[in-house]
């Protein structure tokens, strides 16, 4: 490998530990659970490593925001700190706090033991937060499995629920299949240029010949990637998952891995100039869409129901990939925060919802929802609403930018394809919302006040997409910056 | 003065949404949330009142301009105006709404709080749709119309209330992304959203590609608005959405949301579309003459009041259709003025109905009979509207119709002869169904001690009666505003046939 061709020096220097602070700071946080966990005894160790593990999100969402100032290369140009890397550590930070903040009240009521649930939060976190910084693909595929390794425990964490286990070890299983699919990939492109550091690559992709191994290369990495981002042909994992896995941890893995193997697929395709994958792209998009949201419309069970709007809503952000680079690539960072935003929220009301045992999940049990509890009901109508893509809502620019890429790439087609999937997603995330409001509820008793945590994290999902959904503008600005600094 | 001028139409559109906000906050005392609801609205109607009273009459094109960047990428822009038509229409959305939260004091009484939200926050968005020169503001706006009527319908609504409601979403929302995949091809060609900068792109032949795709465009928004207006054969949302909602949806949807249909026509179909819209104007209006004939031939046999009301609104709605594609002065005037008209009696015959219901609670026609002799104050009423509706010489109805079928003559003489047909249709159901109301014996015993309108009721009469008088009496203090915008809007057209001839 090239690396130490181009820099001489062997240790690395104190300002690029620096460019690696939010992942050492969520390392740190995520040991000191684990210490700590067999020292406090039981009763109060929910509470305890709750606190720690927000207290850990919130120091690695300082040290992204303190990272910025030091943009620049880090650890033999393997990690590099510039707006791109910020805005996806942000990203992945915050889903972190809001998902600690919503299992807070969720792990009480499951009677789940905390334990290492919290310190695995965070450590999945540190695989996806170096995803989005990382120059170079075997970095990239140790980052990957971290986060992978981590989500497939959290999976199976209900772990008297018979359903849960079966959903971690299909991911498990699956999961490996996946990655090794991507290391296949890495080597295919080593073996064609000679490098696995992506400047290089895209030099050697740019300026000559480029081999049939690169071709070969770049579609076994996508099926990797389009595994982890659920995006179909490799979506058939997801609704088994989705269903068995905690609800938290659902609201968590649809949305942080996503965004991190999002951030990989546009350094491989824009950064790297991988050749071939706009036909990848193209289809993968076109078939998770329709696929998607046609899945969903029979779905009764509610987690099983967002599965397959992740789906439909990774075939959505694909389009962005088939754009041009300039418009691409902030119409994706765009989408995928606006879709944490409202997924986080949807799961937040998911997950406080679902109550012991996780037995009210399908969508009957929504009924009368708006009369038990007008603000549980209320704040997931925002979410439902930004899902199918309505204005004033993060979700409608999202869709937008999205397709107003695609047409400006003169992808008519799969613009077509996209806006009449939209129309067809709005049924069944209607359908919620009809139980909600429309329907009577079998059992009348209002629900509790809504505890802290779960408030908390919906109040800051709801602000964000509302935020989105009316000045956009600062954010895409952000992103577009992003771009430019990813094509430099 | 000046600072009122650009910010009078922000304050129309947003003091309701405004209200809406507060009321959130607000106690769930239902009394006062009653009466703020009415203040607001009484508010937002003194508000729009401004814009007709200082109108400049002579002067086209825009007016109450405000134009603020809002969104950078994309060149998104606060941009909105209003002339002689959208103005009126405005107005009448102002003048409905205190109407409707008069006629539903009573009937709601269950999640009271909730429903006057949805009503404020509908009406800063139909007002939005209005007034909206920027086509991205435009659609916001277009789209925020659906949630808070389909939950008027599926919430408020009786009897297969949420069928209704759901039919109606994705009836309009299918539709409008259409609209959207239009808008949004404009945009990549022309840069911007700005309903002025892309008519003058198109007119000055400055967008590539335009003439392979403006069939295309044209037909995205046309298959939008059509669904809204609704144009047989896509009409079979609005009997259901009009029979399930409740009073106060009924008469903004039939007065106001309905008109977000015809107003896109005449805006964006034939603004930004002339050509298009002059190749694709004879099926158009063979479709708009069939709405009028069916519907009104539907509405003779419907034994439910409400339902025979909604299948009249479609063929009046034909009238506007077959009006603005006629594509001459009278045509156009007279679809706006249709267009106000309809809102007015239409908006109270729905009130009427719907003040039946609560005593009966039924729409049933056969379940009535007689009704004249109990409560004679409402028989006057409901007579008075009738005729409006039905185009009686010297009341609002007459105008408006009057001068879409000289329009309709003007472009082709038969299209002008079964249009009129529809005059005679509308005079035989709505009489028939007046005499099997009111007249003959009270047949059920129930009717014989219905309680006549009490004042709230009558408060909410009154406006609308006057109004269709005043609008019978004196058009011209309608049709001197419409004038103008007409002419603007026919501009292009007439120079299209110009070109023609000349070759």
């Amino acid at each position: 490998m090239t690396i130490a061709a181009d820099t001489p020096q062997l240790i690395p220097k104190g300002v690029e530990y620096i460019r690696i602070l939010p992942e050492l700071v969520l390392t740190i946080f995520g040991m000191l659970i684990m210490l700590l966990d067999p020292l406090i005894d039981d009763r109060r160790s929910q509470k305890t490593l709750g606190a720690v593990a927000l207290l850990g999100s919130l120091a690695a969402i300082a040290a992204t925001l303190y990272q910025s100032q030091f943009p620049g290369l880090g650890f033999w140009n393997m990690v590099r700190v510039d707006t791109f890397s910020l805005f996806f550590h942000f990203l992945i930070t915050t889903i972190t706090a809001l998902v600690i903040l919503s299992s807070y009240d969720y792990m009480a009521v499951q009677q789940i033991r905390a334990g290492e649930y919290y310190g695995l939060i965070l450590f999945g976190a540190v695989g996806m937060c170096l995803m989005s910084s990382a120059m170079e693909l075997v970095l990239i595929f140790i980052a990957l499995e971290i986060s992978s390794i981590s989500t497939y425990i959290l999976v199976g964490f209900r772990r008297r629920a018979a359903i849960s286990s079966e959903a971690s070890l299909k991911y498990f299983l699956l999961g490996s299949f996946a990655t090794a699919f991507f290391l296949y990939g890495v080597a295919m492109i080593f073996g064609a240029t000679g490098s696995t550091s992506i400047p290089t690559i895209s030099q050697i992709l740019r300026s000559g010949q480029v081999p049939v191994l690169a071709y070969v290369g770049v579609a076994l990495m996508f099926v990797g990637l389009g595994f982890k981002v659920a995006a179909a042909p490799f979506h058939v994992w997801t609704p088994d998952v989705y269903e068995g896995a905690p609800a938290p941890v659902v609201g968590f893995m649809s949305t942080a891995p996503k965004a991190a193997a999002f951030a990989v697929l546009l350094r491989i395709i824009f950064e790297a100039h991988a050749p071939g994958g706009f036909w990848l792209v193209w289809v993968a998009a076109a078939l998770s869409m329709t696929l998607g949201n046609i899945a969903a419309l029979v779905q009764d069970n509610v987690k099983r129901l967002l599965a397959y709007s992740s789906i439909a809503h990774a075939g959505y952000l694909l389009v962005a990939f088939a754009a041009l680079p300039n418009n691409g690539i902030p119409a994706a960072m765009f989408y995928t925060a606006a879709y944490a935003a409202m997924n986080v929220g949807a799961f937040a009301v998911v997950s406080h919802f679902a109550g012991a045992g996780e037995r009210y999940v399908t969508v009957e049990d929504y009924a009368g929802l708006g009369r038990r509890s007008p603000l549980l009901a209320a704040t997931l109508t925002i979410f439902l609403l930004s899902l199918i893509g309505i204005p004033i809502t993060g979700g409608f620019f999202a869709k937008f930018y999205v397709f107003s890429a695609a047409l400006q790439a003169n992808l008519v087609g799969l613009t077509i394809i996209g806006v009449l999937n939209s129309a067809v997603g709005a049924y069944y995330y209607l359908r919620i919302i009809v139980m909600m409001y429309m329907r009577e509820a079998r059992e009348s008793l209002p629900l509790g006040p809504i505890p802290f945590g779960v408030s908390a994290a919906l109040a800051i999902s709801a602000l964000a997409t509302i935020y989105l959904g009316i000045l956009p503008g600062r954010v895409l600005e952000y992103a577009s910056r992003s771009a430019a600094d990813l094509l430099r | 003065m000046t600072a009122l001028h650009s910010t009078i139409l922000t304050l129309v559109t947003f003091v309701p949404l405004a209200g809406a906000l507060l009321l959130l906050f607000a106690p769930r005392r239902d009394r006062d949330i009653r009466i703020f609801s009415l203040v607001i609205s009484l508010l937002a109607f003194i508000l729009s009142l401004h814009l007709p009273v200082h109108f400049q009459r002579a002067q086209t094109g825009f007016q109450y301009e405000v134009d603020k960047a809002w969104i950078p990428t994309p060149h998104i822009h606060y941009h909105m105006g209003a002339d002689g038509i959208s103005m009126w229409l405005v107005v009448l959305t102002t003048f409905l709404t205190p109407l409707c939260v008069l006629i539903s004091w009573k009937s709601i009484n269950e999640r009271v709080k909730e429903f006057f939200i949805l009503l404020l926050v509908l009406e800063t968005a139909l007002i939005g749709v209005f007034v909206s020169l920027d086509l991205f503001l435009f659609y916001f706006f277009w789209e925020a119309t659906l949630i808070p009527m389909a939950l008027l319908i599926g919430m408020y609504g009786h009897g297969r209330k949420v069928y209704a409601a759901v039919k109606f979403f994705l009836y309009t929302m299918i539709a409008s992304v259409f609209m959207l995949a239009a808008i949004l091809w404009l945009y990549a060609k022309i840069g911007s959203f700005d309903f002025v900068v892309i008519q003058t792109a198109i007119r000055n032949g400055q967008v590539e590609n335009f003439h392979a795709a403006a069939l295309w465009l044209f037909l995205g928004f046309f298959v939008a608005f059509a669904v809204k207006v609704p144009l047989f054969p896509l009409h079979t949302w609005l009997p259901d959405a009009h029979v399930e909602a409740p009073t106060a949806g009924s008469v903004l949807l039939a007065g106001v949301l309905l008109k977000m249909g015809t107003y896109g026509m005449l805006r964006f179909n034939l603004g930004l579309f002339p050509e298009q819209s002059r190749n694709n104007a004879p099926w158009i209006m063979v479709l708009a003459l069939i709405g009028i004939i069916y519907g009104a031939l539907v509405a003779m046999v419907q034994p439910n009041l409400k339902k025979l009301i909604a299948y009249s609104s479609i063929s009046h709605l034909g009238f506007v259709v077959l009006g603005i594609f006629s594509f001459t002065q009278a045509g156009l005037d007279g679809a706006t003025f249709v267009m106000l008209a309809h809102g007015v009696s239409t908006g109270a015959l729905f009130m009427l109905a719907g003040i039946l219901y609560e005593r009966r609670h039924t729409y049933e026609i056969v379940e009535f009979g007689g009704l004249a002799t109990p409560m004679p104050v409402y028989a006057t009423f409901f007579l008075f509207i009738v005729l409006s509706s039905l185009g009686l010489p010297l009341l609002n109805g007459f105008v408006g119709e009057f001068l879409v079928l000289s329009g309709a003559f003007t472009s082709r003489a038969v299209y002008g002869i079964l249009g009129a047909t529809g005059v005679i249709w509308s005079a035989c159901y709505l009489l028939w169904m007046y005499q099997r109301v009111f007249f003959g014996k009270v047949r059920e015993p129930v009717n014989q001690s219905l309680p006549d309108l009490d004042i709230r009721e009558q408060i909410a009469l009154w406006p609308p009666a006057v109004a269709a008088l005043v609008m019978g009496v004196a058009p011209l203090l309608w049709l001197n505003a419409i004038d103008p915008a007409v002419q603007v809007a026919l501009a292009p057209l007439a120079q299209l046939a110009s070109r023609v001839v000349g070759r």
